[in-house]
């Protein structure tokens, strides 16, 4: 029989998040837009790591995925077109304990905001980043975005887009001090979650870009690569992002590769033939902005105001 | 040199009394020779010895610009007094220039008057270069034509004699002479170059001490000026600083932790001072990518729950437009300094303007109420920073706080700031927000909410620029924008409410009224008690809150025959057949003003790049004076 210890106390159970407390207002992007398989996997992501809504907050832009904060039930910063990056790192600066997600896109992150794209990398504060690409501006009704691939109509370049697209990935691992650098799909669940949730895993400045299909303006660009998995390359690696055995056969087409290889990283990165997913680079040794921005964090009032007089007294003439 | 050889090579041709109630002196050199921290010293001895004291930078606008070239002119203004000093003033009694290139930009700015003592470094007159001698000597025959009162002075031959290096000694020397010019205690210099000099070490402190003190007795034994500006010893501690760091003092005791910026002249000196004294307060300064990451990320900042500030000029603050309308329509309270320069564009990027008035109300799209201040003084310019972070919380709203150039770089003597605990930000409420209230509960009378920060269970929204009802959700009904945009307006109505009419200076009633804001307040004021010295009827009243306006101006204004504004940004004179009164742009304050009170508010406005010395608005106003006591004894004719 089962006897209770002499000494116990009966503990509230800890309060147990289920995927209903993530989720926000109704999702109003068009059906099949691959923004939603991404706000399920964050949703999901949340719910299976417990984080507390209350300190999570999601960070965006302006576009069609930017809507994603609103679909959430954390705290959401839903903010100027380009500039979700300064703001997250901002937020990050003096609460280190809140996990802020960033959410943006093609024309968010890779136009309109490419400085503080570059920057934010740079800085490897501790933010998920996540790239939804899907080729081009939606929410404005069709214009080429830096990640158009050429030939490609748009309502700005009816001839179709000429410039050779932005590749996001070669950009984002050429920046000195990147820490993070995936690439998934948002057809393939358990491969997006996967990588969402290394993202999330790692201490620093994740950047994941996913290719993200718009039924409505770029069906065509990324059908066959759903038709054909061949046409897919999955990294794989025992410290990159792994699937079960199961899940895996979806992509046949794999590499080994390593992802503390910066070199190697940047090769598959300039791969045009094929959609190269899974982790590109990862580096636990680079430099965290965070740790610096949040010195001084602890500092109580009575040093603050001895500190101050001090300072005040620099000037004294008298 | 022998007294009697010195005698022979200057020819004062006034010599001013012994004691004067307040004296200009300005030090010019070329950038690099120090003639900025001979300034500085020398303003902080006479505040110490209690002399009010007015100290302006002159600023080249290169870093090395070429030696002995009129553009390359830097130094220092010092205007002390034996009352409390408010402006830079008028014309220099003294001058002492350490080539005469430098002399010529500071006649070219009309610093100058017949009758100014000038110390000219004669040590030009034996350069191996003839053309430098020629040039030397021309400039000094000029210099007497024009009417200067020329005294050639040995400057570099004298610091040669105590270091190899006299570029880099020139200023102390001239310190000492300055010193004993002005009847100086000679410890009380020794004691200031010691604190200055005392980081980089003996040997560096003894050189000092030795040019100081050679400088001191060759003004002793070989010049007969002697001048003594009588002052008060200060009875409390009192700080001397200039304006900018002046807002970084005030930020640290604001509370604010975070200060993001982009670098941008004039404004990027109170950054530096932040980024060496924040960390010991538990504060950061973060170097943004651009203006508008630096916003942005001050935003973000605030958003989390530590209110931050970012500090811009101009240019900056039209590339912040867009995130400050965020702020507005977000209610993210965000404090913004702007030190203002010359615009527009690049404008007169080391010179003073008061030209973004109306850039800071009404740049951002749509409308967007915001909170405006702008210190007068550099006192003003520290507590300014507590007041707006508080403003900013309470109201939920960005404030911005309206500096500028003049503020930035003038050093002025204050009371040591009592700094309080109740100044400092509380820390983050993480308790549990109440489910019922939205996060945007605003008072319908007031607009006022309280917002839910990161970290507060149940409190979860979503902060967004789009219009949004009470509950942060995105407005797809008509009636909420309406509703929104009131709320957020009448805050300001609101504040405007809890403030007190502004104080006039003079009269409550009289011919004519001058309305100013900003730096511009010592110079209006010595201008107003010059006239009413004189029994003019003028009196002056100078704005502090620029946004909401301080209460009861229309009240005031209807008690003077005349109203105008005196200010640094750009008005159209009356010039027919082009500049009618009807066709003529006011400038910016006056614009405000005579929208807010229907008043026919006039306004003079000069962009000279510096500020504007008390004689030439006293001119103006004097004019002005004497138009309306025409118009009235013709109106009495006629009637």
């Amino acid at each position: 029989m089962n006897t209770l210890a002499e000494r116990w106390e009966l503990e509230p159970r800890p309060t147990v998040c289920v995927l209903e407390d993530y989720i926000g207002a109704q999702a109003r992007w068009c059906p099949g837009c691959g923004d939603h398989s991404v706000l399920g996997a964050v949703q999901r992501l949340a719910r299976d790591l417990q984080l507390p809504p209350e300190r999570t907050v999601t960070v965006s832009g302006i576009g069609c995925s930017s809507r994603f904060p609103h679909y959430m039930k954390t705290y959401g910063f839903h903010g100027l077109h380009g500039r979700a990056l300064p703001v997250a790192c901002g937020i990050k600066s003096r609460r280190p304990d809140l996990n802020v997600f960033v959410v943006t896109g093609d024309g968010d992150c890779c136009a309109i905001g490419t400085a503080h794209w570059i920057h934010a990398i740079r800085y490897n504060m501790d933010l998920t980043i996540l790239l939804l690409d899907n080729n081009i501006y939606g929410l404005t009704k069709m214009q080429t975005s830096p990640t158009t691939p050429i030939g490609q109509h748009s309502n700005t370049h009816p001839q179709g887009s000429q410039l050779p697209p932005l590749n996001p990935i070669s950009v984002t691992l050429g920046i000195r001090n990147v820490s993070f650098v995936a690439q998934t799909v948002d057809w393939n669940p358990p491969h997006l979650y996967a990588t969402i949730r290394a993202a999330y895993e790692h201490k620093g400045a994740s950047f994941v870009r996913i290719f993200q299909r718009c039924p409505h303006f770029t069906s065509n660009i990324f059908a066959k690569a759903q038709e054909d998995p061949s046409r897919i390359l999955m990294m794989t690696h025992p410290g990159g992002i792994n699937l079960d055995p199961n899940m895996a056969r979806a992509f046949p087409n794999r590499i080994e590769h390593d992802p503390s290889d910066l070199s190697a990283a940047r090769a598959l990165a300039d791969r045009e033939d094929v959609f190269t997913i899974g982790l590109f680079y990862r580096s636990a040794a680079s430099f965290r902005y965070d740790h610096q921005t949040a010195q001084g964090l602890g500092a109580t009032n009575d040093e603050k105001l001895a500190a101050l007089r001090k300072a005040l007294d620099r000037f004294l003439v008298s | 040199m022998k007294p009697s050889a010195l005698e022979a090579q200057t020819t004062p041709e006034r010599v001013p009394p012994g004691i004067v109630d307040q004296h200009i002196v300005e030090i010019v050199s070329d950038s690099g020779e120090g003639a900025q921290t001979c300034g500085q010293s020398f303003g902080a001895i006479c505040a110490r010895n209690g002399n009010g004291v007015w100290t302006v930078e002159i600023i080249p606008a290169e870093i090395e610009p070429p030696a002995r070239s009129r553009a390359g002119a830097s130094g220092s203004r010092i205007r002390i007094g034996s009352r409390p000093v408010t402006n830079a003033g008028d014309f220099a009694d003294v001058v002492f220039a350490f080539n005469e290139q430098v002399l010529y930009s500071r006649i070219d700015s009309g610093a100058l008057r017949p009758g100014t003592l000038v110390f000219l470094d004669s040590t030009w007159a034996e350069n191996p270069i003839g053309e430098i001698r020629d040039m030397y000597s021309d400039a000094v025959a000029d210099f007497r034509r024009r009417g200067y009162a020329v005294t050639e002075i040995p400057i570099e031959r004298q610091c040669r004699k105590v270091t190899n290096e006299p570029r880099r000694g020139k200023n102390m020397w001239v310190l000492g002479m300055l010193c004993a010019l002005y009847d100086l205690d000679l410890e009380l210099v020794r004691s200031e170059v010691e604190k200055r000099f005392a980081k980089k070490g003996g040997a560096a402190v003894e050189k000092n001490r030795a040019l100081l003190e050679d400088g001191w007795k060759w003004a002793l034994e070989n010049t007969a000026h002697r001048f003594h500006v009588p002052a008060s010893p200060p009875d409390k501690p009192t700080v001397a600083m200039n304006g900018n760091q002046a807002i970084g003092l005030g930020i640290m005791a604001s509370g604010m932790e975070l200060c993001a910026m982009y670098p941008i002249t004039p404004a990027t000196s109170a950054s530096h001072f932040l980024a060496s004294a924040f960390p010991q307060v538990g504060g950061f300064v973060h170097q943004a990518e651009d203006e508008i990451a630096a916003i942005g990320f001050a935003i973000g900042a605030s958003y989390a729950g530590r209110t931050a500030v970012t500090i811009t000029s101009g240019p900056g603050l039209a590339l912040k437009t867009e995130f400050i309308g965020f702020a507005v329509m977000a209610e993210v309270p965000l404090v913004i300094v702007v030190v203002q320069r010359g615009g527009p564009s690049t404008g007169l990027p080391t010179k003073i303007e008061q030209g973004d008035l109306l850039a800071a109300l009404y740049a951002s799209p749509g409308d967007s109420p915001k909170i405006i201040l702008a210190p007068a003084t550099i006192e003003e310019c520290f507590h300014f920073m507590v007041t707006a972070r508080k403003l900013a919380e309470e109201f939920r709203t960005p404030v911005i706080v309206l500096s500028d150039a003049n503020l930035a770089t003038g050093q002025q003597p204050f009371p040591k700031p009592e700094v309080s605990e109740s100044w400092l930000a509380s820390p983050i409420d993480q308790s549990d927000w109440d489910q019922e209230t939205a996060p945007f509960a605003w008072d319908p009378e007031t607009g006022l909410s309280t917002r839910p920060i990161p970290g507060r269970r149940h409190g979860q929204f979503v902060l967004t620029g789009l219009a949004h009802d009470e509950h942060s959700h995105v407005a797809y009904e008509s009636g909420i924008n309406q509703r929104a945009m009131e709320m957020r307006s009448r805050k300001l109505a609101v504040l405007a409410g809890s403030l007190l009419a502004p104080r006039l200076h003079g009269a409550g009633e009289g011919d004519l009224l001058v309305v100013g804001w900003g730096s511009t307040l010592g110079a209006i004021e010595e201008a107003v008690d010059r006239l009413r010295a004189r029994a003019a009827k003028v009196s002056s009243l100078h704005l502090r809150f620029l946004s909401p306006l301080e209460p009861g101006l229309k009240r005031i204004f209807s008690r003077f025959r005349q109203v105008m504004t005196v200010e640094i940004n750009y008005s159209d004179p009356i010039r027919p057949p082009y500049l009618t009164p009807e066709t003529r742009r006011y400038s910016q304050l006056a614009q405000l003003l005579r929208a807010h009170t229907l008043v026919d508010i006039d306004c003079w406005s000069r962009v000279p790049g510096s500020p504007l010395p008390p004689g030439l608005i006293e001119q103006e106003l004097s004019r002005r004076l004497d138009d309306i006591q025409r118009e009235g004894t013709h109106n009495e004719h006629t009637r």
